[in-house]
């Protein structure tokens, strides 16, 4: 089932294709497979390692001027070349294993957490004909690779001899596993309402407009705004992004389960924890909000991975933003967060969804009714779980310097 | 030897394996983890026969995978907690001296 | 494709075996989580995506994690994951018991009348695979949430609730 047109797309929409014929087209059957394959892959680590070096410098920069202060503006113009130069700096410094350490699982480490977060990658619908890898149940995929990653954190923690590093790893194993819950669970009601697993079924589910100008997408449900809350929060936590960064909380565990790495190791870390971030993004602007579509119809000419990139960044920046505003949470706060508000949150979700596809072929104004009884679903166990969660605690007591 | 063979022949050396790590080992553990490989050696010959035998429906074997699979985490998940519950009592996991019904 | 499936038997039945036989408890978990992953290419192999995924993620991705958490609760020191293998004749002994068993499949499997050509996979949709599991294996698939919720429960009541310690004793 393939749902990529190729004799309608524009010029510009089949460009990388034309391009990647281009380089390829000459050599014979097998050989020009493997070769597609490999341009998919250098094309894949080069968008996102790039993506990757100035993600680090957007933030530091945004973090900067939120905080009042300018960010790295001495590397180049505007501080352009200082991801070049902190890549330099991590490969040039010395790699120290501890002398006590495993070695064997101390190297292993940052190469799974590389492999698995790189392998999510490979289902993510980029543009209309940018599909690396079209399966049947591609959506299951991502999230089974992205749970093969925790196994590593975990290594890098037990392979430091550090007591410390160990601690920080079953945190951060604690965290993982109970944002896992919600992440998937959010993920249920898309696969319910576009009746595919795959991810380019649900992106063909979210095309056309509603009376013109309200695209399909899930997020303008109600419980695709629940579901995408929820997934994003999960992915906050998922990613190891702050307010949930106590795994690597740099002002009280030093780096966390990441210690004892120094160098390139650390560096691939790094990469490997922003690499998440941007392959979970993905997923997010392709189950909820539409992938590669464009917002109105009049917008289509502009190529699809261009609409991609945009939301793409969108939700980077949410991150970002995030990071800037809110405070860290404790490993307590974060796993009765995940399990007794998000969780059942995410469950209701699924009934409410269940009730939204149930309830489409219901007459006109009956329609308003399905809105009315699917928002209340929303709202009022959000608001009654977190009523009761923040029963007993006091009120908060602000002192300003 | 027929593809269906060489599976079928792979699933039992690895349920040999899981069998003979079980019996060996004295560690809760371990033993827990012989389990489960034979658990899943019995899922490979499932896969395996859905692969090659002609079947009245053509989910039924990955069906029953996946069942296998479902119970197999639930079996995982109790026996790790009799497991952390028998630590407490005896202060150590090995399984030659969880022998007494009084705790 | 007698290859592949070679190799792909040879990696996970290795893997399973140093796992089985090494000191170090870590390691034997970590092994058998490769063992696992090998298991679930054999998946791929043999064309069933949908469970390969499934294995990936319940396996590797949740199994391995709780038994590291319980090797690691169940231990009075660092050091204590050293678990020494058995006595040399018992070791000998399961050896044994498991090649007779192993003899006893892999005769009946040279003998018994299967089909030899082989077939042309099967393919089955996950929209295939959903139509089954809430028709005709609906009932099935109740019991096994009930199963799984029962289990989840039982677990957690097992492993939170410890016998009365007095208050200095660490937990």
């Amino acid at each position: 089932m393939s749902l990529l047109a190729t004799t309608d797309s524009s010029l510009l929409e089949r460009a990388p294709l034309l391009l990647r014929d281009g380089l390829t087209g000459f050599l014979p059957g097998p050989a020009r497979w493997a070769a597609n394959g490999l341009i998919k892959i250098v094309a894949l680590l080069a968008v996102f390692g790039l993506l990757f070096a100035f993600l680090t410098l957007v933030e530091r920069k945004v973090l900067g001027r939120v905080q009042n202060r300018p960010g790295p503006n001495r590397t180049g113009w505007f501080g352009l070349l200082q991801p070049f130069a902190d890549g330099i700096k991590m490969l040039t410094k010395e790699d120290i294993v501890p002398h006590a350490a495993d070695p064997v699982l101390h190297f292993l480490a940052p190469v799974a957490v590389i492999a698995f977060s790189f392998l999510t990658f490979a289902v993510i619908p980029y543009g209309r004909l940018l599909l690396p890898v079209d399966m049947d149940a591609s959506i299951l995929f991502f999230f089974a690779a992205s749970s093969a990653t925790e196994l590593s954190i975990f290594m890098a923690g037990w392979s430091s001899h550090n007591k410390y590093a160990l601690f920080a790893a079953m945190r951060a194993l604690a965290q993982l596993i109970s944002y896992e819950l919600p992440l998937l669970l959010s993920v249920v009601p898309v696969v319910l309402a576009a009746g595919a697993l795959s991810t380019a079924g649900v992106v063909a589910a979210q095309s056309g407009w509603k009376w013109g100008f309200l695209p399909h997408w899930h997020v303008f449900t109600p419980w695709g705004a629940a579901a995408f809350a929820i997934f994003m929060v999960s992915s906050l936590a998922e990613s190891n992004r702050s307010p949930f960064d106590l795994p690597e909380a740099e002002s009280e565990l030093i780096a966390g389960h990441l210690t004892e790495y120094s160098g390139f190791k650390y560096a691939l870390f790094f990469m490997a924890e922003y690499f998440g971030m941007c392959a979970l993004s993905g997923m997010a602007v392709t189950l909820f909000l539409g992938g590669w579509h464009a917002p109105l119809p009049q917008l289509e000419f502009v190529p699809s991975y261009v609409w991609f990139s945009v939301k793409l960044l969108a939700l980077l920046s949410g991150f970002i933003w995030v990071r800037a505003t809110m405070p860290r949470l404790r490993i307590d706060q974060l796993t009765r967060l995940a399990w007794k508000f998000l969780v059942p949150l995410a469950i209701i979700n699924l009934g409410t969804a269940a009730f939204w596809s149930l309830s489409l072929p219901w007459a006109g104004p009956l329609q308003l009714l399905r809105w009315a009884v699917s928002l209340a679903l929303v709202i009022v166990p959000f608001l009654l779980l977190g009523r009761r969660l923040s029963a007993g605690l006091g009120a908060r007591v602000y002192r300003y310097a | 030897m027929s593809p269906l063979q060489l599976c079928l022949v792979f699933s039992s050396l690895l349920f040999a394996v899981g069998l003979a790590g079980a019996l060996a080992r004295s560690n809760s553990i371990l033993v827990l983890l012989g389990l489960e490989l034979m658990l899943t050696a019995a899922n490979l010959n499932f896969i395996a026969f859905w692969r090659f035998g002609p079947s009245a429906s053509p989910a039924t074997g990955v069906v029953f995978a996946i069942f296998a699979i479902a119970v197999a985490a639930a079996e995982a998940a109790v026996g790790l907690a009799l497991i952390i519950t028998v630590y407490r009592q005896q202060k150590n996991i090995r399984l030659p001296e969880a022998n007494r019904l009084k705790g | 494709m007698n290859a592949v499936l070679a190799t792909i038997a040879l990696a996970t039945i290795g893997t399973a075996v140093v796992a089985m036989s090494r000191r170090n408890l870590l390691h034997s978990v970590l092994l058998l989580t490769v063992c696992w992953a090998g298991v679930a290419a054999f998946y791929l192999w043999a064309g069933a995506e949908f469970v390969a995924f499934a294995q990936i993620l319940v396996y590797v991705g949740a199994i391995s994690m709780a038994v590291l958490f319980a090797v690691l609760l169940t231990r009075h020191s660092r050091d204590d994951v050293a678990a020494p293998p058995a006595s040399r004749s018992r070791a000998l002994y399961a050896i044994l018991a498991g090649a007779a068993v192993a003899g006893v499949l892999i005769a009946a499997v040279a003998r018994a009348p299967l089909a030899a050509a082989p077939a042309p996979a099967p393919t089955v949709t996950v929209r295939q695979l959903g139509d089954q599991l809430m028709g005709a294996h609906a009932a099935s698939l109740l019991a096994v949430a009930v199963l799984l919720t029962v289990a989840l429960i039982g677990a957690v009541v097992l492993a939170a609730i410890g016998p009365p310690e007095k208050p200095g004793d660490p937990p």
